[in-house]
């Protein structure tokens, strides 16, 4: 693996100035540190993708099958045919450019082709010249002519420059927010994954964990004992922080909610702590209200990077929420922090795997509050959730147990730009600790900046790609930091979580990661809990300790 | 990439000539002015609605719209109705705010390094002004040019005409939307070969229209005011092309019909080229749909039924483990040995 350059470094290095050569004629350079290495064959074979094949990315051949430009033509027209999206965004950008500086790997790397309308012309220049009338005529005249209607012949070379900035994107549809089409180079990445799977390409890091995910129920490979393991341990935890016995269900059929978080929250620190947060808060509604909920062993993973694959392969990851559902008999389902787990269940599940006639509309047993939002698909966001229980003051909260944190929330952005799920995370938030700062405008919300780790890219070979589009984000962080001295970075994202960590560390190291329902676990006031000394992560308690010592 | 705009400004001069030599020479007027203006028109029409249809064609199969603001969730949390519409209401109004004001380059961000290690996202609102201004001029020269197709001219375009011409500037007096629309164009160009970024995206087919927007402002604008065109002659012809009883006038002079020309090559332009954005944005997906995902389902025509990993396979495949872990199982042991694919961190 390439080193990583220093920070400073890295920043130095960024050049907005495009190289002379256009970007037709500067041939792709697959780099160390920005590449991810390709998938195993083996995970690939276990789903039943094509053209599994050991291969290397830095090498010149790909051993790719003899008949690859027709299958990758094929599914062009196919996908063409499938997708209005595809086919309007393919006809109508106008390079205005207007998308170029908002991307996150542009404003980190500098590399045109960063661009998210260049990203887009690497595909549509492919697209002008097979499937248009205007490049098939101009493209007759010579190939000089082709070049200045911006169309081109699939090549090698192409398909290379494809499979290279495919995967430098995150899907996080910023570029889509400030195209005055709203053009959407996510979904374009999306489509041009789709093809390159066609014929065996992919990488690791996301077909790996499709490839647990569809055996063990999650990405990380957790086999169910290990699972409930684990669980134990955090319950194991909690007796050790606050006296209390907490005893989460699993696969309990008969219960009346299903509960389904990413299985980061449960292997990957910091993403554990959130998860003593749910437990604890499940735990607290339940000896309060009765509240009844389970957890899924099968279902155990509310992640799906089965999108960062193929629309099919999304389904085929996501039928397991309702399966489960299904299956143990709950009314309806409540899902954890993650962005592009929410992202599927918001803008595909029902549509996919729906309808969810087995299940009732959602209704908080404890408020009564009708989650009328999510009528049909029968499933609610924790913060949603959360957030109604603290409006009806259901929960005890001691806020200073959150004081030593200063504390800004980073929006997902899946959750932001794909669902519009802003001020219920602020809200609890805001509930649970006393010092919150926003960063600059430009930097949350619609307009949130990408961890530069998301749809499948957190990975540890391209670590130099990563801190690169986790530029922007850490640098707002940054700037409250210095500011108002933020020390807290919260988040609603497993993927954050562990991106998030690493980009922070690299670029503002003061800063910590945490979840949002850390921080109410570390609030709540548990029925029967003896006097808190150490927060979730077992470090001291500032204050608390001094009551202890007198 | 200056190769780009250096065919587009040839073509667009090879147009020029055509037009300028070609309605000399026997039969041109009829041919510059009545043969190819009805072919374009008809290139334009069918195309147009050509291109569209074949958007409609394919299905809408999942709600995408991007969300820029606050979702319509629990009732005491304010939602941003038209940034993040939950009813057909909040598209249409959204959609309007996108169409006539430009609204999502309102937001437009100029991202910069700065010393140090800052970055700053300045408000960058000269794109969305000139563009605004573009499309407006354009759109009031357009309808201005009514005039030339109706008999008698309704008031509500002469009324235009005197807002229009309010400076009263020389005679006959100065429309500002010509002028408006030949400094967008301008500033449309300008930025193209000037911000370095743009410069690198920008194709043939990006100047090509600016230059050809550029030449029908340019003609018009000295027919107007400087070679003086016959206006009465003028009318005569294109009220004859629009009563379909198409007949040459004497005299309009040869600026006319390359102005006429112009304007032809750009409507049979068009539909095969990026000016389709003007069908295309009411057609875009992550627009044009309210954000009602979790609320009502939308149905995929093309849904298919997929391989998964049933609860029953998985649970063959562990029970052991299962009830080990006291986890409860559907069925008692029957125990298996499947293989094991690696394991990921
Ligand atoms: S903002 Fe939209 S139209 Fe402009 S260059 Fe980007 S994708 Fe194309
Ligand atoms: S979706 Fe995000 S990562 Fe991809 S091109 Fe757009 S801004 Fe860049």
């Amino acid at each position: 693996m390439s080193e990583t350059p220093k920070p400073d470094e890295l920043f130095s290095n960024i050049d907005y100035r495009p190289p002379s050569s256009g970007w037709m004629d500067t041939p792709v350079d697959i780099k160390k540190g920005i590449y991810s290495y390709a998938g195993n064959p083996k995970s690939l074979e276990y789903v039943g993708l094509p053209f599994a094949r050991q291969w290397n990315p830095i090498d010149e051949d790909w051993s790719l099958p003899e008949n690859w430009k027709e299958i990758i033509s094929k599914g062009f027209r196919e996908r063409l045919d499938r997708f209005r999206s595809i086919k309007v965004f393919m006809d109508i950008c106008v390079r205005c450019g207007a998308c170029a500086d908002k991307c996150h790997f542009f404003i980190g790397s500098g590399d045109p082709k960063n661009m998210p309308v260049l990203r887009a012309e690497l595909l549509r220049s492919v697209y002008r010249n097979d499937f248009t009338t205007a490049g098939k005529i101009i493209g007759s005249i010579g190939k000089n002519f082709k070049k200045i209607i911006g169309a081109r012949e699939l090549d090698l070379q192409v398909l290379k420059e494809w499979w290279y900035y495919l995967f430098q994107c995150t899907e996080c549809r910023r570029c889509s927010v400030f195209c005055p089409y709203g053009i959407d180079t996510a979904e374009i990445t999306i489509m041009g994954r789709e093809l390159l799977n066609l014929i065996g390409l992919n990488i690791d890091w996301i077909i790996t964990p499709v490839a647990n995910c569809y055996r063990t129920g999650n990405h990380l490979g957790i086999q169910p004992h290990a699972y409930k393991d684990m669980m134990d341990f955090f319950s194991d935890d909690i007796e050790e922080i606050t006296g209390v016995k907490v005893e989460p269900s699993f696969n309990r059929k008969g219960a009346e909610i299903l509960f389904v978080t990413p299985s980061g929250d449960v292997f990957a620190d910091p993403g554990t702590y959130t998860c003593v947060g749910y437990m604890m808060l499940f735990h607290y509604l339940q000896e309060k209200y009765g509240f009844d909920i389970t957890w899924s062993t099968y279902a155990s993973e509310g992640g799906n990077f089965g999108f960062f694959t193929s629309h099919e392969m999304m389904k085929r990851l996501n039928a397991k929420m309702y399966a489960e559902a299904k299956r143990l008999g709950v009314k309806w389902i409540i899902g954890g922090e993650c962005g592009h787990m929410w992202r599927v269940i918001h803008q595909y599940m029902d549509t996919m795997n729906g309808p969810a006639d087995f299940l009732e509309e959602p209704v908080s047993p404890i408020t009564g509050t009708k989650f009328e939002n999510a009528k049909s698909t029968k499933m609610v966001h924790i913060a949603e959730f959360t957030a109604d229980l603290i409006k009806h003051n259901k929960l005890e909260l001691d806020t200073s147990r959150n004081d030593h944190l200063k504390v800004t929330y980073h929006d997902s952005c899946n959750t932001s730009r794909g669902m519009g799920l802003l001020e219920e995370p602020r809200y609890v938030i805001k509930n649970v600790c006393n010092n919150y700062y926003e960063m600059p405008v430009n930097t949350i919300r619609e307009q949130t900046f990408c961890c530069g780790s998301g749809s499948g890219l957190n990975a540890g070979e391209n670590m130099e790609l990563r801190m690169q589009g986790g530029l922007p984000r850490a640098n707002a962080v940054k700037y409250v930091h210095e500011k108002h001295g933020v020390n807290m970075l919260s988040c609603i994202c497993a993927i954050d979580r562990a991106a998030l960590s690493a980009s922070v560390e690299y670029w503002v190291p003061e800063v910590e990661v945490t979840g949002v329902h850390e921080m109410v676990g570390n609030a709540l006031i548990l029925p029967g809990e003896h006097k808190r000394t150490t927060d979730l992560r077992s470090e001291p308690l500032p204050g608390m300790e001094d009551d202890d010592a007198e | 990439m200056n190769i780009s705009y250096m065919y587009s400004l040839i073509a667009v001069v090879v147009l020029f000539l055509l037009a300028y030599v070609g309605v000399k020479l026997p039969g041109g007027e009829v041919f510059f002015g009545v043969i190819i203006p009805y072919l374009a028109l008809i290139i334009f029409v069918l195309g147009f609605v050509n291109r569209v249809i074949d958007w409609a064609r394919s299905p809408v199969p999942f709600r995408i719209p991007t969300t820029c603001g606050q979702q319509k969730s629990l009732p005491w949390i304010k939602s941003a109705s038209i940034d993040n519409p939950s009813g057909t209401g909040g598209v249409i109004v959204r959609m309007i705010l996108e169409v006539v004001f430009l609204r999502s380059l309102f937001r437009n961000t100029k991202c910069e390094l700065k010393a140090g290690d800052k970055i700053s996202y300045e408000w960058e609102k000269w794109l969305w002004l000139f563009s605004l201004i573009f499309h407006w001029s354009f759109f009031i020269v357009l309808f201005r040019h009514l005039r030339f197709f109706t008999e008698p001219v309704p008031a509500c375009l002469q009324l235009l005409e005197k807002l229009d011409g309010f400076l009263q500037i020389g005679l006959p007096g100065l429309m500002l939307s010509g002028v408006a629309l030949l400094a967008a164009v301008t500033f449309l160009f300008l930025r193209r070969i000037l911000i370095p970024q743009v410069k690198y995206i920008s194709l043939g087919s990006d100047y090509f229209p600016l230059f050809l927007i550029f030449g029908i402002a340019f003609t018009g604008i000295l027919m107007r005011y400087f070679t003086k065109v016959d206006i009465v002659g003028a009318k005569a012809f294109t009220m004859g092309l629009v009563t379909l009883k198409p007949h040459i006038t004497e005299g309009v002079g040869s600026v006319f019909y390359v102005h006429l020309f112009f304007v032809s090559v750009l409507l049979a332009y068009f539909p095969f080229s990026k000016l389709m954005h003007l069908g295309g944005i009411f057609m875009s997906p992550t627009r044009n749909l309210a954000n009602t995902s979790r609320v009502k389902r939308h149905v995929n025509p093309w849904n298919y039924p997929v391989k998964i990993h049933t609860y029953e396979a998985y649970e063959d495949e562990f029970r052991e483990k299962m009830i080990e872990a006291g986890l409860p199982v559907e069925k008692m042991m029957e125990p298996e040995t499947p293989e094991e694919p690696e394991e990921k961190e």
